[in-house]
């Protein structure tokens, strides 16, 4: 297929996929929205994930905390002092926004997987800390935005409550998707992919990389952060036990899923992880044993398909090797590293 | 005599780089061959090819039994030894843990003992660091150590991988006296691999020239050093 | 004073048993370079299984051995069948983290679903008097986990240093094709660590069990935490450091959860993860590890 016939078929794509998601909500019952809503939260938050681990190689299992952090500051600025939602969207980009720059500056330190366990650290502490400070939080018992202070559809618009936060929230996602989007493919993208590639190598080639390691977790966080705070405008309620390091998992499943280092990856691993459970429990399936089934899959998903969703897709479509993320190579064969090695 | 390890149209690479194409070559027991080289060759792939590293297609024959696409650890199991390029140091054992690691495969206690003195009589700088971790030796000591362990494991074949790579010409002189005088008095099969030629064919009986994968000239030493394509392009002259 | 001595006996207590799980954890480390985030789940359904025996009538003692052992098979199958194939840890991080996380999902809801989600009743392995050592006391069971943990590090130190297998793991964690390249078969080397592992586990998961007298789902996510600040502040290829670090992450949550309000008993894991961060910030490879140089 030529370039422009490609560009036509994404085009087409693009807007017919555009067309079914504007016109989603007028089709579908309220909760069916609500779901959707939550869909899209999680998709921004996989998003600002993907940007960490995947492009950037840092992987973290602790964003369920950034994105509590943008819940909890959105909810504790409307509720107990009267701010404008889309005001306290700023103020959680903010805050999420140093609180990962405080993380990433340790992080330099460390590879890999320590970087993860400290993440998973973060992520079993943040409920804990919610719990501490239950004065301001609300502790276990949670915090409500009182009826009148909620996010709700302006009358001008004409639109469900529902439908109103869908917009806005697709709103959000699509500049934010399109912002990382633009990210990726710019000088700076290259820069923080090629850190995650090989390290010394950019370093030689004057890429600085711990000012970008450190930057990539902060909007990293950031992004989940805003995504927290929109997901606050959903439910209208926090408590520490939505946000343990399940929900930090389910970020990194979703990323994983969908397909790590692709832009729409994030968005159909949310997708999945939102609505598997609720088909499995639609379909009746015992509750205790779904995350077996869940936490099974996953591994069975890392060996035959690491790429995840995305990566199968491009696998089949034939795209080349060179540019899939990477799989698991046959335990014989060096791997490509090696190359390099004897030439 | 029947040849000790012989390959036909010996085929390998990485994914879908090939880097040998159909190889032809043998060699004795007793012998020490070389198979000269320059950058991209092929050189390391081939010893990796034999030592079970990669996947390959193609005949290897060892001893009259094939042993293509056998695993490196059944492989140093038949009596093959791997001195691998960059030398393969197992950095966080200690010299002597070094030794040990290599004799891994035998189960006699005491002549595994005895040989380590043996060894370190031959490279007396490597008795003097035996408790020091490997990894901070230098290069040369590095490489003798990884000779000294490929020769724990009693070996009929030793497969070298560029052992002057990163050496300093003096420390490269030492170690192909000490690879001759391991080859006559043990009677240890060699096969070397290398780009520098000029020590190597002076201590091998017999070499090849490995271009691009395929192997284009093949004879004795005395006769490689004759060539005058072979010396413009591997002995500099 | 007899304040300060209890919570420092406490802290020991408790230290001894994060540095046990620590110990697992630095065991699959030094064997396979991998951080095993299921490692407390998987001490978890060892801890259950132990359970069942004892409440079907086995003696304690002899259902944590039993469980060790069935543990060290579960490990090495875990290793060959679902880790293995991920491939090397070196080249696919996310994906061997991905595995390992499933693991944990799956083995914390297995075990709920096989023994349900109420608290069980977990015996007291080592008795519940107390020896008075001067002003305060420190109970059997204490004394019998720190002893437990000391032969455990001899066991180990033992194993590593002077054994063959001991030797080939290291070499393995070292370089694991120059390993091959001797004959070490790797496959079987990184199964071993990972029972080992496994074992270890069970038995840190049934003295935990045993200390707080009860044992459901949830107490193991902790734990791993407390020990994953262990292992990083003894350094992760340090079972020494282990030890070491377990008994000062020990102490120093309960000290400073006893003596500073402000942290008190909810934050006392906020303390040990800021102690992570700390440590790696000031000297990564803990206080035992080995300084890491990056090959380039």
């Amino acid at each position: 297929m030529t370039d422009r016939r490609r560009f036509a078929v994404k085009a087409i794509v693009v807007v017919v996929v555009g067309a079914v998601l504007l016109y989603l909500p007028q089709q579908l019952a309220s909760f069916e929205v609500g779901n959707l809503n939550k869909v899209i939260c999680f998709a921004i938050a996989a998003l600002g994930l993907n940007l960490l681990t995947g492009y950037n190689g840092q992987i973290s299992i602790g964003h369920g905390a950034f994105f509590g952090i943008g819940a909890y500051t959105s909810v504790i600025l409307v509720a107990d002092h009267g701010w404008p939602h889309f005001a306290t969207i700023a103020a959680a980009a903010a805050i999420a926004f140093v609180v990962g720059v405080l993380i990433g500056l340790p992080a330099l330190r460390i590879e890999g997987l320590y970087l993860a366990l400290v993440t998973l650290a973060l992520a079993t502490v943040f409920p804990q800390l919610i719990s501490r400070f239950s004065d301001l939080t609300g502790g276990s018992q949670g915090k409500n935005v009182r009826l009148p202070d909620r996010f709700t559809a302006p009358d001008w618009t004409g639109l469900e409550n529902d439908q109103w936060k869908y917009y806005v929230f697709l709103a959000f996602a699509a500049v934010a998707f399109l912002l990382v989007r633009n990210l990726v493919h710019s000088r700076a993208g290259r820069a923080i992919i090629s850190i995650r590639d090989n390290e010394t190598a950019a370093e030689t080639l004057g890429v600085h990389s711990a000012a970008y390691k450190v930057a990539t977790f902060g909007v990293s966080a950031m992004i989940a952060g805003i995504a927290g705070a929109l997901y606050s405008f959903e439910t209208s309620f926090v408590s520490a036990g939505e946000f343990t390091i399940n929900l930090s998992i389910t970020f990194l499943v979703a990323v994983v899923v969908g397909g790590a280092a692709t832009i729409i990856g994030p968005a159909v691993g949310a997708f999945l992880v939102v609505y598997i459970p609720i088909w499995l429990d639609d379909a009746g399936a015992d509750p205790q044993l779904s995350p077996v089934l869940f936490g099974a899959s996953l591994i069975l998903l890392m060996m035959a398909a690491p790429g995840g969703i995305l990566g199968l897709y491009r696998r089949l479509v034939g795209w080349g090797s060179r540019r899939m993320k990477k799989g698991a190579p046959p335990p014989t064969q060096s791997t490509p590293d090696a190359l390099a090695s004897v030439t | 005599m029947t040849a000790l390890l012989t390959a036909e149209g010996l085929t390998s690479g990485y994914g879908p780089v090939r880097v040998l194409h159909g190889l032809d070559f043998s060699i004795d027991e007793g012998e020490v061959v070389v198979i000269l080289g320059a950058n991209g060759a092929g050189k390391t792939t081939t010893l990796r090819a034999i030592s079970g590293m990669i996947d390959v297609k193609g005949e290897i024959q060892w001893d009259g039994a094939s042993i293509a696409n056998k695993k490196s650890e059944d492989v140093v199991r038949l009596g093959i030894a791997h001195v691998p390029q960059g030398r393969g140091t197992i950095a966080d054992l200690t010299v002597e843990e070094n030794l040990f690691a290599g004799a891994f495969i035998r189960k006699d206690h005491d002549a595994v003992r005895a040989d380590m003195t043996t060894w370190y009589e031959l490279f007396p700088r490597l008795a003097e660091r035996r408790q020091q971790p490997a990894g901070n030796m230098s290069g040369g000591e590095q490489q003798m150590l990884a000779i000294a362990r490929a020769l724990m494991s009693r070996p009929r074949l030793v497969l070298l991988d560029e052992p002057s790579l990163g050496l300093a010409p003096l420390v490269t002189r030492e170690l192909f006296d000490r690879l001759r005088q391991i080859n006559r008095d043990t009677g240890t099969t060699m096969l070397i691999v290398e780009q520098n030629a000029n020590l190597a064919l002076d201590i091998s009986a017999r070499g090849y020239v490995l271009e691009a994968g395929l192997m284009v000239v093949a004879g004795s030493s005395e006769a490689l050093k004759a060539d005058e394509s072979v010396r413009k392009a591997y002995l500099g002259y | 004073m007899d304040l300060f001595l209890d919570r420092f006996f406490l802290g020991l207590q408790q230290g001894a048993v994060y540095a046990s799980v620590a110990m697992a954890l630095v065991l699959i480390y030094r064997a396979t370079g991998l951080v095993n985030f299921a490692q407390g789940e998987m001490a978890l359904f060892s801890t259950f299984i132990t359970w069942q025996l004892w409440d079907d009538g086995w003696n304690i003692v002899l259902a944590i051995v039993v469980s060790m052992v069935l543990s060290f098979v579960g490990g090495a199958a875990i290793e060959r069948f679902l880790i293995r194939p991920v491939g090397e840890v070196k080249t696919n991080a996310l994906s061997v983290v991905i595995v390992t996380i499933g693991l944990l999902l799956a083995l914390n809801a297995l075990a709920g679903w096989i023994w349900g989600v109420e608290s069980k009743t977990f015996p007291k392995i080592f008795g519940t008097d107390f020896v008075n050592i001067g002003p305060a006391s420190i109970s059997y069971q204490a004394l019998g986990v720190l002893a437990v943990l000391a032969i455990e590090v001899v066991l180990l130190y033992l194993l590593f240093q002077k054994t063959k297998v001991g030797l080939a793991m290291r070499a393995v964690t070292s370089n694991s094709e120059s390993s091959r390249l001797v004959g070490v078969r790797v496959g079987r080397v990184l199964m071993f660590g990972w029972g080992l592992a496994a074992a270890v586990g069970a038995l840190a998961g049934a003295l935990y069990a045993s200390e707080l007298a009860t044992l459901d789902t949830s107490i193991m996510l902790q734990l791993l935490i407390y020990a994953f600040a262990a292992a990083t502040l003894g350094g992760f290829d340090s079972p020494v450091g282990a030890v070491v670090g377990g008994l000062l992450v020990g102490e120093v949550t309960v000290m400073l959860g006893g003596y500073v309000d402000f942290v008190g008993e909810d934050l006392r894991l906020g303390a040990a993860f800021v102690l992570i961060l700390v440590v790696l910030l000031v000297k990564p490879e803990g206080l035992f590890g080995r300084k890491l140089v990056k090959r380039v």
